[in-house]
């Protein structure tokens, strides 16, 4: 005979916990009944920021009369041959290259130099921190085109005009990256690195042994916002470098824009050939990409 | 393992308003000794472990552990362990890992760190949890991997900050007799903080009771249960807590409300007349002894005893109600008149104004024949 108390009978309101096991919670019913209101606004909002990716895509197969057309429509065959020419025509694969060795140094450059920065900050006692702090915070506040005459004359005192250097040196380090460090260490409790340094563990071993593997969420947000940025940075590319075989993609991009003559579908084309590796990248990383977004608090 | 001595801690946090945390504190540790400090929030217990471990630099004094001078020693040079509240278990590391950390820092070569991890998880029943992580363990587990991890390097101080407070009631009570018998079987120096007064008074070979940044008294927990030296510490310790009646001594003629007693030795003037909860106890209406009358508020039954909240008869409304224990059997109600018997043993006296023990030349007798006033 079960224990009176061990029937999912003996009491009304006994918590399913009490009385067996929960019920598996049945997602993929919730998510297939029924929509919600918000998608009526949501939907079409997503076609019209699709539009002009399926335009570029549709745009980027086509011949340049069929491209002409508007409201753009489905070629009648799809002209791989634009991809080609881009890639024969230009110095294309430079670009590339130039862009993957720019964002790989500013992303490596940010992760580590932020952080480090973020964590001084953050728990450091040094006379003049919080004043430090405030002035980094300020220039967060002053827009890129304000200060780019001044970078433009430090960069080109240090010789670096027309190099990549001129790209990765002002971007080594960013106020928004050490802002985002510090508060992430802010918000951890500092128990973890009292224990490590009373186990034996210095200030740069509690850090790397201790912090880094925590920093997983904050590092890849700070990562992939950097690389996002740095990938798709024109205007500085624009002042800084003049050597075609020096460009980055965005600003190689220009160069298919003419003055009284554009080949769009060749622009197209290349743009599509720049944007795919970050397409790949978001596709590979979406689970961790989001994940990391939304544990940072940015939107 | 070794003596911890402090000597003159003193601790200010600097600021536009300077908060003074730590004053003047001296105390000895003795070798294999477990002191427990105890105290309310914000009193400076938690600020004397930090001090000893390292974490927080002193604004003046010294801290001796084994005899070497260790304030201005980094936390990792002192030779000390600690256990947080929080247990601060790396969270990405398993517990083999978490438990050999200390080990690892210290290049302690592998066979023998290996050998330790073993060791210490065998003592603390925790060889079956070695693989998994900090977040797959229970509140239990975690803290037995804190004193694991503080434990498996043989430190000369074994420093633990409130480490049972995250733990329900029942846990509470089993870990803090594996405390114990881990403190028994190792012999380690001791600094065990808590807010706690039964942990303290369970765990503590001697207490220390702190009360803004300074000490009020050290000493064995029977020592400062039955003899404290102030109102704070005999307030403090006890639950349910000392119960107080003011009133004023003239010429060696102590009235406390209804209450005429002859204090030999007491200095003239207003006192408080300190009682604990065993003090007191039923009386029947034809006691002789020294009785109070009171009248029931309401009673705790507990089962075991009962705890009856009253107030003297004839006594002010804003007076501070008397709590005594009483058998199950004796179960008042509220409302009802009932009769305690005070023990005189057990009265002790404090001066108003400067909350000190007021110290006795004899015993505490009632003042008139019939010894009943109410």
């Amino acid at each position: 005979m079960s224990h009176p108390f061990s029937s999912p009978q003996s009491h009304p309101l006994s918590p399913p916990a009490l009385v067996g096991p929960l019920p598996e919670p049945d997602l993929s019913d919730r998510r297939t009944r029924r929509p919600s209101p918000w998608h009526f606004l949501l939907l079409p909002l997503s076609l019209v920021m699709l539009t002009p990716l399926v335009w570029m895509v549709i745009t980027a197969i086509s011949t340049p009369a069929e491209a002409r057309r508007f409201p753009p429509a489905l070629p009648t065959s799809i002209q791989w041959s634009n991809f080609s020419a881009v890639w024969t025509g230009s110095p294309f694969g430079h670009w590339l290259v130039n862009t993957a060795i720019v964002s790989v140094v500013v992303v490596a450059s940010n992760v580590v130099l932020c952080s480090l920065a973020g964590y001084a900050f953050a728990r450091l006692r040094f006379r003049g921190s919080g004043l430090a702090f405030m002035l980094l915070l300020m220039t967060l506040m002053v827009p890129f085109q304000v200060v780019l005459i001044p970078t433009l004359l430090i960069v080109k005192s240090f010789g670096l005009i027309d190099h990549l250097g001129a790209l990765i040196v002002p971007n080594l380090v960013t106020a928004f990256g050490v802002f985002m460090m510090r508060q992430f260490f802010v918000a951890l409790p500092p128990d973890l690195e009292e224990a490590a340094r009373i186990d034996g563990a210095s200030r740069l071993g509690v850090f790397l042994k201790v912090l880094v593997p925590l920093m997983g969420p904050p590092l890849a947000t700070l990562a992939i916002l950097t690389f996002l940025s740095i990938w798709n940075d024109f205007l500085w590319p624009l002042v800084a470098i003049q050597s075609p075989e020096n460009m980055t993609m965005q600003l190689g991009l220009s160069t298919f824009q003419g003055a009284h003559l554009t080949d769009w579908t060749l622009l197209m084309a290349a743009t599509l050939m720049s944007q795919l590796p970050v397409i790949v990248l978001f596709v590979a990383g979406q689970r961790v990409f989001v994940r990391s977004i939304a544990s940072s608090g940015i939107k | 393992m070794a003596p911890i001595v402090l000597d003159g801690l003193r601790k200010v946090y600097p600021g536009k308003q300077p908060v003074v945390a730590l004053e003047g504190l001296d105390l000895t540790i003795d070798d294999g000794e477990l002191v427990a400090f105890v105290g309310p929030s914000g009193c400076g217990k938690s600020t004397v472990l930090r001090c000893v471990a390292g974490l927080e630099k002193l604004s003046s004094g010294r801290v001796l552990i084994g005899g070497r001078e260790v304030q201005e020693l980094p936390p990792g040079k002192r030779d000390i362990a600690m256990v947080f509240q929080s247990y601060a278990l790396y969270p990405h590391l398993t517990v083999y890992k978490n438990l050999a950390f200390p080990l690892r820092e210290r290049h302690v070569p592998r066979v023998r760190r290996d050998a330790e991890v073993r060791r210490v998880a065998e003592m603390l029943e925790l060889t079956p949890l070695l693989r998994r992580r900090p977040g797959q363990l229970s509140g239990g587990q975690r803290q037995r991997v804190a004193m694991g991890r503080a434990l498996v390097r043989e430190p000369m101080a074994f420093l633990l900050d409130e480490p049972l407070s995250n733990l329900d009631a029942k846990l509470r009570t089993q870990m803090r007799a594996e405390i114990a018998e881990v403190h028994r079987r190792l012999g380690i120096t001791s600094i065990y903080v808590t807010h706690d007064q039964v942990e303290a008074m369970t765990l503590g070979e001697r207490i220390v009771v702190m009360r803004d940044g300074r000490l009020q008294q050290a000493g064995t927990p029977a020592e400062v249960y039955e003899n404290p030296v102030n109102l704070f510490v005999a307030g403090f310790l006890g639950t349910p807590s000392m119960n107080q009646v003011s009133g004023r001594v003239s010429r060696g003629l102590l009235v406390a409300g209804s209450l005429r007693l002859l204090v030999p030795g007491a200095p003239d003037g207003d006192v408080v007349l300190g009682v604990r909860p065993e003090g007191l106890s039923p009386a029947s209406v034809d006691d002789d002894g020294l009785c109070l009358d009171v009248l029931v508020s309401h009673v705790e039954a507990l089962g075991n005893e009962n705890l009856v909240h009253a107030r003297v008869t004839g006594a002010e409304e804003s007076a501070k109600p008397l709590v005594f224990r009483s058998p199950p059997r004796f179960s008042p109600r509220g409302g009802d008149q009932v009769r305690v018997r005070v023990d005189p043993s057990q009265l002790l006296l404090f001066e108003q104004e400067t909350e000190l023990r007021v110290t006795l030349a004899g015993p505490v007798v009632a003042a008139d024949e019939r010894h009943v006033v109410a």
